[in-house]
């Protein structure tokens, strides 16, 4: 019994070792929009490869990373939106660092495909109820959406200009749970992040046009908004910190960023 | 190194005067106990500070009986009524399914089953209640919501209705074990008496050892009540949160989930993250209300 005490012990001591090891290293920490998880995650893991400087990525949305920036708990912030003027009143910078497409999702099974932003919009403020009204099926539409302060709802509603008017059926806390909920519901349309979006559902296009980095980035195709990178303009960056966003900002990083299902601007 | 430090002074202690050395162990143990009376101390003040702003500047009146909330408009309304509502529902409907079904589980578990049945239903029982809040949310959005869009013929099944047969399922465990170790405790002195008296079985089951065992079973349902009542992921999955006065088979938002949903997204010292924290506040106090009364159930069993 002592033994194994023992030998638990030992082994505890070297993990804690271990764990010592890794936090010592110098990190970068970003904190912010749910929706620039892949994107960043791809990038921190190439950088990470390159430097061996680790990113670590919190994601708590888009105001909660502003507000991280602001008191200095994390290095860089990311928002899905841009600044507003209060935001960069108090000394914060945005940089934006990729366009992303939010894409407008059905069932498969859905036969509409092509709606342009004011029906989308009609839609959403509950004015056209029903999919025949739009040449589908006779039957209720289903307004899935995201909950209130969520970065893909913000945009989307800004886009589409029905700020506070959405009629939801369901508001959800992930797109993922979005992408789930229409795959299982023909009825069911709602919005979600071009990046995230699966075979499960159908992506509509908008007034013709199919969400596609060309069209996002031509902004033919309207319902597009931009990843934000967020630091303070008085004070500056780690050099690590620095190091990373000099890297992501630069056009070494676009393929990654492609690849990530957003569009790169830089 | 650190233990056998420890274990020479107490040795030294102990020979010199075991009467120090009782009372230092005592102390320990006083000081371990008043960790977790700190932690309550600590979440109740915290709850209250935070979560009083909101209050007084929304007004008590407006906050808890308005029926709006659209915390993130133009022109924001912070009125809880829709939430109160549908947890009370939501947990009563929860009760009204789950505890018939776990009633009656558990006479036939204490008195009928056989042993091996017996075990065999315990140990799904156990699992049951093992089982992550997440994985039901999951089961039930996949399974459920589709489910109930087909069975009901509405345009979609994420409702009061799933979050009501989720809740039910998640307190099911509760309630059995809770009832069965109450069934259990039951003298086998009253039950032979009542065999010997002429009574079937099932009578001596029901007019015997459920009402010997009944504050035990009444503290199975608040027990239940409880966890129904704070359960937020299961039910954040399937109920659809959007902040609508509760109905069957329409989206509505919980307590639990309206604190949880909007949290992540709002920004401290606003008006909402202050509100969102008086929402916690009330939902402290119900959780409050339902220990009473568990405790109440509890002590009236020991005087018995």
């Amino acid at each position: 019994m002592n033994k194994m005490i023992g030998l638990l012990t030992a082994m505890m001591l070297i993990v804690c070792m271990l764990i010592g090891c890794g936090s010592s290293r110098e990190t970068v920490a970003t904190d912010g929009s749910t929706s620039m998880n892949k994107v960043i995650g791809a990038l921190g893991e190439a950088f990470e490869a390159d430097t061996g400087i680790a990113v670590t990525y919190n994601a708590t949305g888009s105001g909660a990373g502003i507000q991280a920036v602001l008191e200095g708990r994390c290095d860089i912030g990311l928002s899905s939106r841009n600044l507003k003027d209060e935001e960069t009143a108090k000394g914060l910078d945005g940089t934006v660092l990729a366009i992303d497409g939010i894409a407008i999702i059905v069932n498969p099974n859905n036969p509409v495909s092509d709606l342009d932003v004011e029906t989308i919009a009609k839609i959403y403020t509950g004015e056209i109820k029903n999919w025949k009204e739009i040449g589908g099926n006779d039957a209720e539409i289903v307004l899935i959406g995201r909950e209130a302060g969520s970065g893909t709802r913000d945009g989307f509603e800004s886009i589409t200009d029905t700020e506070d008017k959405c009629k939801y059926r369901q508001e959800l806390t992930s797109t993922g749970d979005v992408i789930t909920t229409v795959a299982g519901n023909p009825d069911a349309i709602g919005y979600a992040s071009l990046a995230s979006v699966k075979d499960t559902v159908k992506a509509l296009t908008v007034d013709g046009i199919a969400p596609s980095e060309a069209a996002i980035k031509d902004g033919s195709y309207v319902v597009q908004r931009p990843f934000v990178l967020v630091t303070r303009k008085d004070a500056k960056l780690t050099e690590g910190a620095q190091k990373f966003f000099d890297y992501i900002t630069s056009e070494a990083a676009n393929e990654i960023i492609s690849s990530a299902g957003v569009v790169p601007v830089n | 190194m650190h233990r056998r430090f420890i274990r020479d002074l107490l040795e030294r202690i102990r020979n010199r005067n075991s009467k120090i050395y009782e009372t230092i162990i005592h102390g320990i143990f006083l000081l371990l106990g008043f960790i977790s009376v700190g932690c309550v101390l600590l979440i109740t003040v915290y709850l209250i500070i935070s979560g009083m702003p909101a209050i007084r500047e929304i007004g008590l009146f407006q906050f808890l009986f308005g029926k709006e909330w659209a915390s993130t408009a133009a022109e924001p309304k912070y009125g809880i009524l829709p939430f109160i509502l549908t947890s009370v529902y939501g947990t009563a409907g929860a009760i009204l399914i789950g505890v018939p079904i776990g009633f009656f589980s558990a006479v036939y578990l204490s008195k009928i089953a056989g042993k091996r049945v017996r075990s065999v239903i315990e140990a799904a029982v156990n699992l049951l209640a093992g089982i992550p809040s997440v994985v039901y949310g999951l089961v039930g959005m996949r399974v459920l919501v589709p489910a109930i869009r087909e069975i009901f013929n509405v345009p979609d099944g994420a409702s009061l209705f799933a979050a009501i047969i989720v809740l039910a399922i998640m307190i099911l465990p509760n309630i059995i074990k809770v009832s069965v170790t109450a069934l259990d405790a039951v003298p086998k002195e009253y039950e032979d008496a009542s065999l010997a008296l002429g009574a079937t079985p099932t009578e001596t089951f029901f007019k015997v050892s459920v009402p010997a065992a009944k504050s035990g079973i009444a503290a199975a349902v608040v027990l239940g009540v409880g966890r129904a009542i704070g359960e937020a992921m299961a039910v954040m999955m399937v109920a659809g949160n959007v902040a609508n006065m509760p109905s069957l088979f329409e989206s509505v938002r919980f307590l639990t989930t309206a604190v949880a949903s909007e949290m992540a997204y709002s920004s401290p010292g606003s008006l909402q993250r202050d509100a969102l924290f008086s929402i916690a506040l009330i939902l402290f106090l119900f959780i409050m209300m339902i220990n009473a009364a568990l405790n109440f159930f509890l002590k009236r069993d020991r005087v018995n």
